[in-house]
């Protein structure tokens, strides 16, 4: 069994006729997710490019396919209330790829997300997938196999890297959480670890933060008290300076809080097996397993 | 984004936010009628860069006189001001604010910015004002005082009256900080601030309340909401190479180091720059090209990089998705072409199409050595460098 994303999992697309969301709804139905509909307003009774049913807004696509997912390919202005639609149509699970949506708007909508069933997961995230029975996002599908190691991660081509290591060393994957590089996000690290902590057939975890916020602290702070499962750690922006946005609007040293350092060694004491180099974590995961 | 003290202040004033009298200037000429006008006896001649610590660095002088204050000016428009965040090189200051000279009773230090483990903003004061915060946050963290603001009903009366009292404010003092203080979170929330930091805030002998100095920095991906916020940005402050790489729409931040590194995406980018230290060397630059690697982004890519003479070598790490690795290794031959790449190149290409994408690069010509990992790859460019 795979978490978040598994054989019941039925996804809309909000955003299905934009250029990105088209693509990816071609990509995800190859792989086999089951996408049943999209979201446009304005353009509902249509058919998208890939012959689904498209609707003006998220509870009617929710009454007509009986959708409990949902991935948001809205631009960024509009991407939160694009979040905050799909959480009032009561969804178990919304995943936002969108980067760039502003603090404000997020900070705005994340206690309703809070106060609500939906797992959001992201915004500027690559998306969710569990191998063999569907990927949610923009991952290459191909590079990962089924299997039973759970990687969660806040960035995008690092943890493909970490994916193709595992891969290449014969380490399947049980399903892979991309968290995403914001500052504010719907499922930090501690919550996505805890699930893969709990799921039985997920037998190791590789966990990838990145400098700023203390959400890997927090993450490698249950670890210690609750995971007897190995976990393998690797933080990216060793070399960062302080003061500098790295890419993500999350990745960025403020205040002398948020250092690789600071986080690799609240990792280490927690047990977690943490890699100085970022070539080293499908060896390590192997080796952690004995 | 990053402003100057005096644009700060004018947003300040926008929500009625008391800050002294003060008039900017660029020319050391203007300096006696400025202190004229002011009309206290003392003035503050104040350089505006996007640093902090100009005080210790001499950057903040006080003029008890017209002629004095055109001294001072003269003084410090074009001086290269050193400070503690703007390295050994300096920041050379074109632009001044002399400000009216006040009666400080007492300093007190006032910010709002996000608390990340909350997704909340979170309103911070102190009666250590005029001191690094982060210094108190870590000597003397019972000195800072917190109250958390949500977000849909902004800050209460209730808690700016709270902070205001516990800072040991009392009378019309309290009520102008709690005035103050509603006035701090409608700035920071209407202008999409991701920092607002008044540090000092003060109290004067005549019964003032105000914002001696303010930070401001800028959500970037609010931008699009605050087209007057454009006209803030000062290019002369930012690293010339980064402002080139932000026209191209290329993330990169320059570092101390000598090998070059052109990534797709910002955490592997940050990766490719550890296993670069890793192995023994340091990276030139962060440099994120995107997802849509093409041979515009990563022609651009090359010449941004060879820009930084410090450069001695690239290492160009591409883990291909949806991106197909054999587009990206003609855009490779492509923009060598384009670009004349003088120094040792090490290409790794991984994911999809990886290996037509390392036939391409073996049959083009290029000078190049090709790797089969992200850890060969920084080896081969660690070994390169050091032969060279």
């Amino acid at each position: 069994m795979a978490v978040l994303l598994t054989e019941k999992t039925k996804v809309i697309v909000q955003g299905i006729t934009g250029k990105e969301g088209s693509f990816h709804t071609q990509q995800m139905l190859e792989y086999g997710t089951k996408v049943v509909g999209g979201v446009t307003p304005g353009k509902g009774g249509q058919k998208s490019d890939h012959g689904l049913p498209i609707f003006h807004s998220v509870k009617m696509a929710v009454q007509e396919t009986g959708a409990n997912a949902s991935v948001i390919f809205v631009p960024p202005p509009f991407a939160a209330d694009a979040i905050a639609e799909a959480v009032g149509a009561g969804l178990d699970l919304v995943i936002c790829i969108t980067e760039g949506i502003p603090t404000r708007d997020m900070q705005r909508i994340i206690g309703l997300v809070k106060a609500s069933k939906t797992v959001l997961v992201g915004p500027n995230c690559p998306g969710v997938i569990s191998p063999g029975i569907g990927k949610i996002g923009i991952m290459p599908g191909f590079i990962h196999k089924p299997g039973k190691i759970g990687v969660v991660s806040r960035s995008g081509t690092l943890t493909y890297e970490a994916v193709g290591q595992l891969t290449e060393i014969g380490l399947g994957q049980s399903t892979c959480i991309g968290i995403g590089g914001d500052p504010i996000i719907g499922l930090p690290h501690l919550e996505a670890i805890k699930l893969l902590a709990e799921d039985p057939d997920t037998e190791g975890i590789v966990m990838i933060g990145e400098i700023g916020g203390t959400a890997e602290e927090e993450a490698a702070a249950y670890i210690k008290d609750h995971v007897k499962k190995p976990v393998v750690g690797f933080i990216a922006g060793q070399t960062a300076p302080p003061g500098k946005r790295m890419g993500h609007a999350g990745a960025i040293i403020s205040g002398g809080a948020g250092t690789a350092e600071s986080k690799m060694q609240a990792m280490k004491e927690a047990g977690i097996h943490v890699c100085e180099s970022p070539a080293d974590i499908g060896a390590t995961m192997k080796k952690a397993l004995g | 984004m990053k402003i100057h003290e005096y644009q700060a202040k004018d947003i300040l004033r926008k929500y009625q936010i008391p800050v002294p009298n003060g008039v900017v200037t660029q020319n050391a000429e203007d300096a006696p009628s400025i202190y004229e006008k002011l009309g206290t006896s003392v003035v503050v001649v104040k350089a505006q860069i996007h640093a902090g610590g100009r005080g210790k660095g001499g950057g903040v002088k006080l003029a008890k006189s017209a002629k004095e204050a055109k001294e001072i000016a003269s003084q410090i428009l074009g001086m290269n001001l050193v400070t503690h965040q703007t390295g050994p090189e300096g920041k050379k200051v074109h632009t001044i604010l002399i400000e009216e000279g006040m009666d400080i009773k007492k300093e007190y230090y006032a910010g709002i910015t996000l608390d990340r483990s909350q997704g909340k903003p979170v309103l911070m004061v102190s009666t250590e004002g005029g001191m690094e915060i982060e210094e108190v946050a870590a000597k003397t963290p019972e000195k800072i005082l917190k109250e958390t603001i949500d977000p849909l009903l902004g800050l209460q009366r209730w808690q700016a009256s709270h902070l205001a009292y516990s800072l040991g404010l009392e009378g019309d003092y309290a009520k102008l900080a709690i005035k103050f203080f509603l006035g701090l979170w409608q700035a920071y929330d209407k202008e999409d601030c991701s920092l607002i930091e008044i540090n000092p805030l003060v109290t004067t002998g005549d019964g003032r309340v105000l914002a001696l100095d303010c930070k401001i920095n800028f959500d970037d991906n609010a931008a699009f909401r605050h087209p007057d916020h454009a006209e803030l940005r000062d290019t002369t402050e930012e690293d010339p190479l980064e402002l080139e790489a932000s026209k191209y729409n290329l993330n990169y931040v320059r570092l101390d180091g000598n090998i070059g590194c052109m990534v797709n995406g910002a955490g592997l980018a940050m990766a490719t720059m550890d296993i670069i230290k890793h192995e023994g060397a340091e990276p030139a630059n962060f440099l994120d090209v995107g997802g849509g690697a093409n041979v515009e982004t990563v022609t651009n890519g090359f010449k941004i990089i060879l820009s930084d003479p410090n450069v001695k070598g690239i290492y160009v790490n591409i883990f291909g998705g949806i991106v197909r690795c054999d587009r990206i290794a003609n855009g490779i031959v492509e923009a060598a072409k384009n670009v004349e790449i003088n120094v040792p190149l090490v290409v790794r290409l991984a994911g999809t199409n990886a290996e037509e994408a390392k036939e391409i690069l073996r049959k083009s010509g290029i000078k190049m050595e090709v790797a089969d990992s992200l850890k060969d790859g920084a080896q081969k460019i660690v070994k390169a460098i050091s032969q060279a």
